[in-house]
C-alpha cells in the first residue's frame, strides 16, 4: 500500500518536470527566433510598400519626392561583387587545393592559420587597408577599390570551405587514381575536385552572401553614387550604402527606400542560401562554414 | 633465400633487392629479397604489421605519396629498376593495375566513365577506341552482361562485388603488365569472393598478379606461388602447395598452423 503511494508520487512528480523542461526549451527556442522574426517582418512591413517593377529599374528619388528605385546600388553592387567574386575564386580554390593536397608543408600551416585570422577581421580595417592601397594613389573612391575590398573579405571564407570540402574526398579516390597513372594536378582536378564540387559552390556562394551586406568597407572604398556604375575608377554606390545612406537622413519617402533596399538585400540572402541548402541536400557533403 | 626449383631460369617480372620502406624513421619493410614469376598468382601472406600491404604498395610507388615515407632499395620490372631517379613514377603506374581493399570506384563518375577513366583522364579522346576498351575489360572483369544495359549509371549504384569487378576492369583498361590486389575480397560476401577469386585465375593468363591475403584457404584456392613475410622480413617463398603442406622455416609452419594470426 505505502509503496504503490510512493511510486504514484515520484511518477506525476516526474511527469510535472518533463513538462516544465520541455516549456523551457520552447521558450528559448522562441527567444532565439522571435527577433529574427521581428526583424523581418519589421523589413518586409515597412519595405514593401516601396517595392515595385520601378523600384529595380529606377534610381533614387530627390527627398520627399516619392520611392524611385534602388537601381543604382543593384548595378553598383552587382558590379562590385561580380568583380570581387572573380578576383578571388581563383585565388582562394588555388589556396584551399593547397592546403588540403600538401598539408604537411610548413607554408601550407601557416598560411592557413592566417586565413583563419583574416576571416575574423573587422571589415572596416580592411576597407581602411583597400583605402591606403588604391583609393589614396588613385585619388578617387572607385568600383575596383570596392571589389578589392570584398574579395578581400571573400578570400578566407572561399578558401576553408575548399579546404574542407576537399579533405573529406577519401584519400582512397586519389589513390585509385595515381594507381592509374594519372599524374597528380589531373588527380586534383579530374578527381578530388570533381567529387568535392557541391562544397566547393557552396563555399563560393556563401562568400557571395558575406561580400553582398558588407557596407563598412565599401563607405571608405567605393564612396556612393547617385547613378549606375560611371566607371571602374569611379566612385560606385551599392545597395548597403544605400540602406546606410537613406535610413537616416530623415526623409520618410527616403527612409522607405532604405527599407525597400533592405527587403531586397534580404530576399537575395534568403535565396542564395536556399542555394547552399539545395547543393547541401544533394550531395550530403555536410558542411559548414562560419561567417 | 632459395628459389623454387620451378622458377630456375625463369627472368622474374619483378624482382626486388634489398627493398625498405617504412615512415620516418620506423622502418616496415627491413630488406626484401623477392623475385615475382611472370603469368602466374602469387600471394603475399603475413600477420597484421607484417609489411605485406608496404611491399605492394612500393611496387607501383604508390608508398611514397603518404607525407614521410621512406624508401630504399630497388624493385627490378623486367630487370629496370622502378626507383631509379630518372624514372617517372607516373609511366610506372600505367604498367602496373591496382585494385584496393575496399572498392573504390569514382563516385561522380558513371560505369562507363569510370572503367575508361584511366585513358580519358590521359588525353584519349577516340570514342570508337575507348567504347572498346570499356567492353573489353568489363568482359575480362567478368562484368560486361550485367551492366551493358546501365552503362550511363553512376559507379556506386552497383553492388560491393561488382564495384570490385568494376574497379578491376578500370584497372584492365589501362591494359598494365601487373595487377597488385591489396585484399580485394575482403569487404566482400562468399558469392562475390567466389567470383572474383574466378577472375584472378583467368587474368593469370595475361597478366601478373601479386595479391596481399591474410586468407590462408584464398591463397591455396588461386595463388600458385606464396611468400610469407614476418615483421618486415620475408621467411618463405615457394610454390603454395608445397609452402603450406610442408613449410621449411618454423615461423610459416606456425603461421599456417594458426598458432599466431
Amino acid at each position: 500500500m505505502t509503496s504503490t503511494i510512493i511510486l504514484g508520487r515520484h511518477q506525476s512528480w516526474r511527469r510535472i518536470f518533463d513538462r516544465i523542461m520541455k516549456a523551457l526549451i520552447l521558450l528559448s527556442v522562441a527567444i532565439a527566433v522571435i527577433p529574427l522574426f521581428f526583424v523581418t517582418a519589421d523589413v518586409v512591413v515597412e519595405g514593401l510598400p516601396a517595392i515595385s517593377w520601378a523600384f529595380f529599374t529606377k534610381n533614387p528619388p530627390s527627398p520627399l519626392a516619392g520611392y524611385g528605385g534602388i537601381l543604382n546600388g543593384i548595378e553598383g553592387s552587382l558590379l562590385m561583387v561580380g568583380m570581387g567574386t572573380l578576383i578571388a575564386v581563383p585565388l582562394g580554390v588555388g589556396a584551399g587545393i593547397y592546403f588540403s593536397e600538401w598539408p604537411e608543408s610548413r607554408l601550407s600551416f601557416l598560411s592557413s592559420f592566417t586565413n583563419d585570422v583574416l576571416a575574423e577581421f573587422p571589415t572596416i580595417v580592411i576597407g581602411l587597408f583597400v583605402y591606403a592601397l588604391v583609393v589614396a594613389p588613385t585619388r578617387t573612391f572607385s568600383a575596383v577599390a570596392g571589389a578589392v575590398a570584398l574579395a578581400i573579405i571573400m578570400l578566407p571564407i572561399i578558401a576553408r570551405t575548399t579546404e574542407e570540402s576537399l579533405k573529406i574526398v577519401p584519400v582512397t579516390l586519389r589513390e585509385a587514381s595515381m594507381a592509374l597513372g594519372i599524374p597528380r594536378w589531373k588527380t586534383i582536378f579530374r578527381v578530388v575536385i570533381s567529387t568535392g564540387k557541391s562544397g566547393l559552390a557552396t563555399g563560393i556562394l556563401l562568400g557571395i552572401a558575406r561580400a553582398t551586406g558588407e557596407t563598412a568597407p565599401l563607405i571608405v572604398t567605393a564612396g556612393y553614387l547617385n547613378f549606375p556604375p560611371t566607371g571602374l575608377f569611379q566612385q560606385t554606390g551599392s545597395v548597403p550604402y544605400i540602406i546606410y545612406n537613406f535610413g537616416t537622413a530623415g526623409y520618410p519617402n527616403w527612409t522607405t527606400v532604405a527599407w525597400g533596399a533592405a527587403l531586397v538585400l534580404v530576399a537575395f540572402m534568403l535565396i542564395l542560401n536556399l542555394s547552399v541548402k539545395f547543393f547541401i541536400g544533394r550531395r550530403s557533403t555536410g558542411i559548414r562554414a562560419e561567417i | 633465400m632459395s628459389i623454387p626449383t620451378s622458377l630456375s631460369g625463369v627472368q622474374p617480372k619483378f624482382e626486388t633487392k634489398g627493398l625498405k620502406a617504412g615512415f620516418g624513421s620506423t622502418w616496415v619493410l627491413n630488406g626484401i629479397d623477392l623475385k615475382i614469376p611472370p603469368n602466374r598468382v602469387t600471394a603475399v601472406m603475413g600477420p597484421s604489421g607484417c609489411g605485406k600491404t608496404t611491399f605492394v604498395r612500393c611496387l607501383n610507388r604508390l608508398h611514397e605519396l603518404t607525407p614521410g615515407a621512406v624508401v630504399e632499395g630497388e624493385a627490378l620490372l623486367d630487370g629496370e629498376d622502378i626507383y631509379d631517379r630518372r624514372v617517372d613514377p607516373v609511366a610506372v603506374r600505367r604498367r602496373i593495375g591496382m585494385v584496393f581493399q575496399k572498392p573504390n570506384p569514382f563516385p561522380t563518375m558513371s560505369i562507363y566513365h569510370n572503367v575508361v577513366a584511366g585513358l580519358t583522364l590521359n588525353g584519349e579522346r577516340d570514342k570508337k577506341k575507348l567504347d572498346l576498351a570499356a567492353e573489353n575489360s568489363l568482359r575480362g572483369a567478368y562484368l560486361w552482361d550485367e551492366v551493358k544495359d546501365k552503362l550511363r549509371d553512376s559507379g556506386a549504384s552497383l553492388s560491393g562485388g561488382q564495384q570490385q569487378r568494376l574497379c578491376i576492369a578500370r584497372a584492365l583498361a589501362v591494359e598494365p603488365e601487373v595487377i597488385l590486389m591489396d585484399e580485394p575480397c575482403s569487404a566482400l560476401d562468399p558469392t562475390a569472393t567466389a567470383k572474383i577469386e574466378e577472375l584472378i585465375t583467368q587474368l593469370k593468363r595475361d597478366y601478373t598478379i601479386i595479391i596481399v591475403t591474410h586468407n590462408l584457404q584464398q591463397a591455396s584456392r588461386v595463388a600458385d606461388y606464396t611468400a610469407f613475410f614476418y615483421l618486415g622480413k620475408l621467411i618463405e617463398f615457394d610454390e603454395t602447395a608445397p609452402l603450406f603442406e610442408n613449410p621449411k622455416e618454423e615461423l610459416t609452419e606456425r603461421y599456417i598452423t594458426g598458432k599466431f594470426g
